[in-house]
């Protein structure tokens, strides 16, 4: 039963939602008054210039900031319920690695932190490599990897608990061009094979474009939702899609929503 | 080994440095001996070389140059005589012997490793107290920099005498002098390495819910061991200091430090030199020891030494 419940639910469900920081130059508005489902399965992606609060919300699904008012629902808990129930793997603007694990090793310790039997660890980062292309590599230490392979590594460590959810903060922020639209394709193959939920910060119009499934652009001072925008573009999207008609017509609807967002300054 | 030519460069250079000193600073003992055995001096009388500074000297008796580096007790004794002091005292005498340097030596590097290893575990302790408490923090670490500006030549005897008087005597006072100078780097270093880890490590161990007991031996730990090296290898040459400064005030009878206040006492620089070289050489292998370990297990963490 209450699993029927939940499969009809969403996912994420974020209502008036205000986040304000203290600081010594006065109060921050990061977060004001943000309204957000976000369906099972759905690939969300969050775009806006530079303190529109896209980091800080997913960072408020994810547990790691309280809102100071509002509420927010991630698979019907509290977040920090979510997180201490291990809802969501988070991918963080770098790699992270740590230097002193193989990539296997870096893989396994989400699942030595939450008790993994040692076979299953050994069985998972097999899993997960091969899921992110980077079968084996499991006994290379990260600095003898690429940035955008050290990429995928950090991608395959938060998938490696099969957690539902997918939390990805700019995850290819930091790469080139070539690399970048390489790893979306990849991370379309991905979501397509694992049905996940995934929430997705990019400050990219393309990224945004080619990836979701919903497009959630944001504005800041005070950060806020200016634009949602469900993606008529179909589950299969070939590197090509880019140039269709449709595309550019999302890609359009983004740039004015986030121009919008600037006059109102 | 480009880097052999330089440093052999710059030790010829301090060497012949002090083969050439060696002549002025002992010339006015090497008159006044000469005098002794009826050799010609120029000025003839004591006083009216006094007159005289050592390299003033030397230039009017340029044929005492050679008596210079053989005196018994020079005021510099000459590279080779504190060679074969060394070569004596260490290679000849039996290692039981009073008069081996092996046997002071060892005498000093038990006090300084049982020290080091007190320092180290105690430098360790405190440093994990400093990161995981607010009130240790606040509170320790400036009483650990202020212990630091005391002269150990000051606190060393204060110790020895109050330990002395509660009945701990022999190797464990030395030790705590040594722990004393030790512990300062460890905790500065591991302070520094245990937080090393930045924000986004430490959130993305927030994500996993990891504990905190989690959090230190997979993240700050392994983090910290770089920082813990170069903590080690200053804090081995200092605990070796400590052990030497220990040996000095009480009139102890055997290590380095009594070497080097027994070479004072009796007028005997060549016995001094050579315990300072051996303590020097004691404390570089010490250090190249901790670099070889060090460079070892990084390459086993996956990291390359910095």
């Amino acid at each position: 039963m209450t699993r029927n419940v939940a499969m009809h639910s969403n996912v994420i469900e974020a209502s008036n939602l205000d986040l304000t920081f203290q600081t010594n130059d006065g109060p921050v508005h990061a977060l004001k008054d943000v309204n957000l489902e976000i369906n099972k399965g759905d690939f969300v992606s969050f775009i806006g210039p530079s303190g529109c609060g896209k980091t800080t919300f997913l960072r408020c699904i994810a547990g790691l900031e309280t809102p100071t008012g509002g509420q927010i629902s991630v698979n019907g808990m509290t977040p920090e319920e979510a997180r201490m129930a291990r809802a969501y793997g988070y991918v963080f603007q770098a790699a992270g690695l740590y230097p002193w694990r193989t990539i296997g090793r870096n893989i396994k310790l989400p699942l030595e932190i939450m008790g993994f039997s040692k076979a299953e660890q050994n069985e998972r980062v097999g899993r997960v490599l091969d899921l992110v292309d980077l079968a084996g590599f499991e006994k290379k230490f990260p600095w003898q990897l690429s940035g955008g392979m050290q990429q995928r590594a950090s991608i395959a460590r938060a998938l490696a608990f099969d957690a539902d959810i997918l939390l990805m903060d700019e995850p290819f922020g930091a790469l080139d061009e070539i690399v970048r639209d390489h790893l979306n394709e990849q991370l379309l193959q991905l979501w397509a094979r694992t049905e996940k939920t995934i929430g997705f910060v990019t400050h990219s119009i393309p990224e945004a474009v080619y990836l979701s499934t919903k497009i959630v652009v944001m504005s800041p001072r005070p950060g806020r939702i200016t634009d949602v925008i469900d993606s008529p573009l179909p589950k299969e999207r070939p590197l090509d899609i880019r140039d269709s008609a449709e595309f550019i017509a999302v890609a359009h609807r983004v740039r004015d929503g986030l121009r919008a967002g600037h006059v109102d300054e | 080994m480009k880097s052999l030519l330089p440093v052999l460069t710059v030790v010829g250079a301090i060497l012949l440095f002090w083969i050439v000193s060696v002549v002025p600073m002992n010339m006015h003992l090497t008159a006044d001996l000469a005098q002794r055995q009826d050799i010609a001096v120029s000025p003839d009388t004591p006083a009216a070389r006094q007159e005289y500074s050592g390299i003033g000297l030397a230039l009017r008796n340029t044929h005492l140059f050679g008596m210079t580096y053989a005196l018994d007790r020079p005021r510099l004794p000459s590279p080779h005589q504190v060679g074969l002091e060394m070569w004596d005292t260490i290679a000849l005498k039996k290692i039981t012997s009073r008069r081996s340097l092996v046997y002071h030596g060892w005498v000093t590097l038990s006090a300084t490793l049982l020290g080091f290893a007190i320092g180290t575990g105690l430098g360790i302790l405190l440093a994990v107290g400093i990161v995981y408490n607010k009130a240790m923090d606040m509170s320790v670490m400036p009483w650990a920099i202020a212990s630091q500006t005391i002269p150990i030549l000051a606190l060393a005897p204060m110790i020895i005498v109050m330990l002395g008087a509660i009945g701990i005597q022999g190797l464990l006072p030395k030790a705590v002098i040594s722990a004393y100078l030790s512990f300062f780097p460890v905790v500065v270093g591991m302070v520094k390495g245990l937080r090393s880890p930045d924000g986004m490590q430490l959130d993305l161990l927030r994500t996993y819910h990891a504990s905190p007991a989690q959090a230190f031996w997979k993240l700050r730990l392994p983090a910290s061991v770089p920082y813990l090296f170069a903590s080690l290898k200053i804090g081995i040459s200092a605990s070796l200091v400590g052990a030497i400064v220990a040996e000095l005030p009480t009139g102890a009878r055997a290590g380095f430090g009594a070497r080097m206040l027994v070479g004072d006492q009796y007028g005997q620089p060549i016995v001094t030199w050579a315990a300072l070289f051996a303590a020097a050489i004691t404390a570089a292998a010490l250090v190249g020891l901790f670099s070889v370990i060090e460079c070892w297990t990084l390459r086993r963490m996956g990291m390359r030494a910095a």
